[in-house]
């Protein structure tokens, strides 16, 4: 390490006003970060990692400020320059990329125009070659066709495309810090390799260096020299990434790791050594709680249950879900189309139609859990859109448990009794849930629309113990959305989901927004549902490794169609295809898995 | 575009026909009997019911309506009663009188009140925070009437600064040569400074009335837009790329806050142009919301289906401009037209 770090963060504490008083954020953070070097922030939400970024770049909210220690970059206090000097630092000397690039970008200027807006501020260039700077910030970004990006607006673009506009704005001015806050959240995995591979091709060719704040240790190992690890406002832990994973000293440290899910491991060692024989009470346990509820119900649902594993079981040609050369085809809204809709009256020459799902086929069995997998845009959540008759599609059939429902508009679909045996869990646990509604109003609520219990302490009774079910505290039941935790409103979405004893359950991504420690517990608690309840699954994900944990089957799509499917050890263990080859290649692999 | 317009136009024709026929029927419905009212309180009995044979109010209500539409698809609004004027014309003279004050009163409302709004969205808890708070609360909160007549006793009795409350202008200058009809306009147009002075100085005080009225909620929208729009994730990006202030409030944060409050404004102006009957009545405003509130009273039923058709064609006029500019400003917007 050189003798002057590029930053020194030094006894760092940040403190919040906030009505309840005055929260400490961060408390007593040491970070140092030599010229050249990348260093990793890792930690779970709420640890205190963005907060730390946004001390040293001063762009803390109104209500937050640096209480105690200091931020030298470069020899520049950070804590007493005026805002004049922060202004020249941030962007010119600092500068940061954000999770969820879409929104990170002005919705109504022109990329090309943010980042000009940048270039003069900095005073990059002369007027004149502001506009070639600016497309040579985005070719530099290996954003294809830059000239006419220039001209777009960030809605017109993907999300892994948004990003790199981001990092263009963020290097524009060659900086000498880069601070990437989450920057590969919520993109794909190939779409994340590549965003990461630019960013470390781009920093180490400017020998700038980078902190990567993130909560994906795989990724943080295999990009970064050093990793710091967080854990409520504190550091933990300190060292070369190489030697965090070979033996990692600090048990937060441990836990992570162990949560974070990768080969060679089941769904159980996920969980936390110590509460990892208890942890996952299988749901008898659980519904314990109240014997007289839990009999009945056990009772019912085995009497019910029974008849439904068995014929799945002994009768392998009658799959529970059937999709057979499903296509959905959807007109594309390219510039031209909506141009010659403007200024003329004529229907443009030819209607291009685009097909978001190009004629699969696969089953499901009774009891069986399917991975969807795919990159955003490959047509998995279409395709579990018109099982769940949320979309009509163009052609092909869809069989249910016998029936076909593929011919069912889906507006008749929400009345149908059949629409009980298929439920759904969202991706993000906090849209997907009323924020008027109370936990238990939203999971009473599949049970009012089209179950059989009535009366107000039946519906309690019944959202108790399925509370229960799925290890959510009685007492948090009347708790709104926004007075829970991520995992706790996931437990919420899961209880709603097999309120009314689905057989088929479609899981779109519903680990993706949790923190690994909670995914890990809420991946658990889907299998151990499972095998109780007999449900089937759709697993739609992109992250390969929770499908391997999960699922006894895998599909995998690309644009529309499937390139491969069979089971999961054959798929991810041994893939055929070249797209599902390059899939897990890219997928960030802590360097040692720890027993 | 001009498809996106015609569109348009073309949906709000079904709701022009409902207001035609609701318009119709209220004014039917109303208490008071125009023949009574027509042939004065010291009619007979005779005299009223012949009166009522020459208006037409002894047909059948569906007869009546016919001849009504016939008449308003030739152009012909009818005739108003207490006026003798046709309602066409006395619209058309009154119309511009109502949107000169409107218009002026919302450019000075929001001259202030969005610099108000900005500002107390950046510095919220500062003095001007405080200062947009008390302003848009005493804007909501004072009746116009009664500003309306503070103003007049204040600049016109006390100081003599302002001139008589008394119309559009002085009683020793002429009206313009009408283009717009818009005196200011046409004033200028004409090259007549001094009528353009007269007719500025007799609307100053209504279209101040009107300003402090509609202050409030065009403040309070724009605070509360800019300061969501300020929370939002690219103001972040903008900040920390190193942008400047102005640039960050002005290109990220306003541009994105200004949707709502457009909206607002359109509201706002629409809410004025009818409703601002009392400002009319207080500075002798010859506008048409005075002139259809007097209609009323008189059971005067042309004139109050002339106004309220009138007003749901400028409605829908709006509405569009709206559209229009959304489209403008918001790039996401124009995909969907």
């Amino acid at each position: 390490m050189t003798a002057q770090p590029l930053l020194d963060v030094h006894d760092l504490t940040v403190e919040f006003s906030t009505r309840r008083g005055i929260v400490k954020a961060v408390q007593n953070v040491n970070i140092s970060v030599a010229k050249g070097e990348t260093l990793g922030i890792v930690g779970e939400s709420g640890s205190g990692k963005s907060v730390t970024s946004y001390a040293v770049m001063r762009i803390l909210d109104r209500a937050g400020r640096i209480a105690e220690g200091s931020v030298m970059f470069s020899g520049i206090d950070v804590k007493a320059a005026t805002e004049n000097e922060m202004r020249d630092l941030r962007g010119r000397e600092i500068s940061m990329i954000f999770q969820n690039p879409r929104a990170a970008l002005n919705p109504i200027r022109k990329v090309g125009d943010q980042i000009e807006d940048v270039l003069r501020q900095h005073v990059q260039s002369a007027a004149s070659d502001r506009g070639e700077k600016a497309i040579e910030a985005l070719e530099q970004v290996k954003i294809a066709r830059p000239r006419e990006r220039y001209h777009a607006y960030p809605f017109e673009l993907s999300g892994g495309m948004c990003q790199r506009v981001v990092i263009a704005l963020a290097l524009a001015c060659n900086p000498q810090l880069l601070i990437a806050d989450e920057p590969t959240t919520g993109l794909d995995v190939t779409t994340q390799k590549a965003v990461m591979d630019l960013i470390v091709e781009l920093t180490k060719r400017r020998h700038m260096s980078t902190i990567l704040i993130t909560h994906d240790l795989g990724l943080a190992a295999a990009y970064c020299d050093r990793v710091v690890v967080m854990e409520k406002g504190r550091v933990v832990e300190t060292a070369k990434s190489a030697d965090i994973f070979a033996k990692p000293e600090h048990a937060y440290t441990r836990k992570l790791m162990r949560a974070t899910p990768r080969i060679g491991v089941s769904l159980r060692d996920l969980l936390p050594e110590e509460e990892g024989a208890q942890a996952p009470p299988p749901p008898s346990v659980m519904a314990g709680l109240d014997p007289a509820i839990h009999q009945s119900s056990n009772d019912s649902s085995s009497e019910a249950m029974d008849p439904r594993v068995k014929p799945g079981g002994d009768d392998i040609t009658k799959p529970l879900l059937l999709v057979e050369k499903l296509v959905k085809e959807y007109p594309r809204q390219g510039a031209s189309a909506v141009l010659s809709k403007l200024f003329s009256r004529k229907p443009p020459v030819e209607a291009e139609i685009f097909r978001a799902v190009d004629g699969i086929s696969f089953t499901v069995g009774h009891g069986e859990s399917v991975g969807l997998v795919g990159e955003s845009g490959c047509g998995k959540s279409t395709t579990s859109m018109m099982v769940m008759r949320l979309l009509d599609q163009t052609s092909g059939r869809i069989a249910f448990d016998g029936e076909e429902i593929g011919a069912i508009m889906p507006q008749a679909f929400a009345r149908l009794p059949l629409r009980k045996s298929i439920q759904m869990v969202f991706q993000d646990p906090t849209d997907s849930l009323n924020p008027r509604f109370t936990a238990a109003r939203a999971i009473a609520d599949p049970i009012m629309q089209l179950g059989d219990i009535r009366g107000r302490d039946a519906l309690r009774a019944r959202c108790e113990e399925l509370a229960g079910l799925v290890g959510l505290p009685v007492n948090l039941l009347d708790r709104f959305p926004h007075q829970l935790s991520g995992g706790q409103k996931a437990r919420v979405g899961i209880a709603r989901a097999i309120a009314l004893h689905p057989k088929l359950v479609i899981l779109d991504e519903p680990t993706a927004a949790l923190d690994v420690s909670v995914q890990a517990v809420v991946l658990n608690l889907l299998q151990d549902l499972k095998q109780s309840m007999g449900m089937s699954y759709l697993f739609v994900s992109h992250d390969l490794n929770v499908v391997r944990l999960l699922c006894d089957r895998v599909i995998v799509m690309r644009a529309g169609r499937i390139v491969e499917q069979g089971s999961s050890e054959s798929v991810l263990g041994d893939p055929k295809d070249a797209y599902t080859k390059e899939l897990l290649t890219a997928i960030p692999h802590p360097p040692l898995p720890v027993h | 575009m001009l498809t996106m317009i015609g569109k348009r136009l073309m949906f709000a024709i079904p709701s022009l026909i409902g207001v035609v026929i609701v318009t119709f029927l209220l004014t039917r419905a109303l208490p008071g009997d125009p023949a009574a009212y027509f042939a004065g309180p010291a009619a007979s009995k005779e005299a009223i019911e012949q009166i009522r044979k020459k208006l037409g109010f002894d047909k059948p209500l569906i007869e009546q309506f016919f001849r009504y539409t016939n008449d308003l698809a030739h152009g012909d609004f009818g005739t108003s009663l207490t006026t003798g004027q046709p309602v066409a014309t006395e619209i058309r003279n009154r119309l511009p009188a109502s949107a000169e004050l409107t218009l002026l009163g919302l450019i000075v409302s929001i001259s202030i009140a969005i610099p108000l709004g900005v500002l107390a969205a950046t510095r919220p808890g500062s003095w001007i925070d405080h200062l947009c708070r008390v302003t848009t609360t005493a804007g909501v909160s004072l009746p116009v009437f009664f500003t309306g007549l503070v103003l007049v006793y204040l600049f016109y009795f006390r100081l003599g600064w302002s001139p008589a409350p008394l119309g559009r202008l002085d009683v020793f200058y002429s009206a313009p040569p009408t283009v717009t009809g818009l005196y200011l306009i046409d004033a200028l147009i004409a090259r007549e400074f001094e009528t353009f002075r007269s007719a500025l100085s007799q609307l100053i005080l209504p279209a101040a009335t009107l300003a402090i009225f509609s202050l409030a909620p065009i403040a309070r929208m724009t605070r509360a837009s800019m300061l969501a729009v300020l929370a939002s994730d690219f103001v972040r990006t903008a900040r920390a790329s190193g942008l400047s202030p102005s640039t960050v409030i002005v290109t990220y944060a306003f541009r994105n806050a200004m949707l709502p409050v457009i909206t607002t404004l359109s509201m706002v102006f629409s809410f004025l142009l009818g409703a601002n009957v009392l400002v009319e009545k207080v500075f002798a405003w010859p506008g048409i919301g005075s002139y259809a509130v007097e209609a009323l009273i008189s059971s005067d039923f042309a004139p109050v289906q002339g106004f309220v058709l009138t007003m749901a064609v400028m409605y829908v006029l709006l509405n569009l401009i709206i559209d229009i500019l959304y489209g403008v400003i918001d790039p996401r917007v124009r995909l969907e037209g």
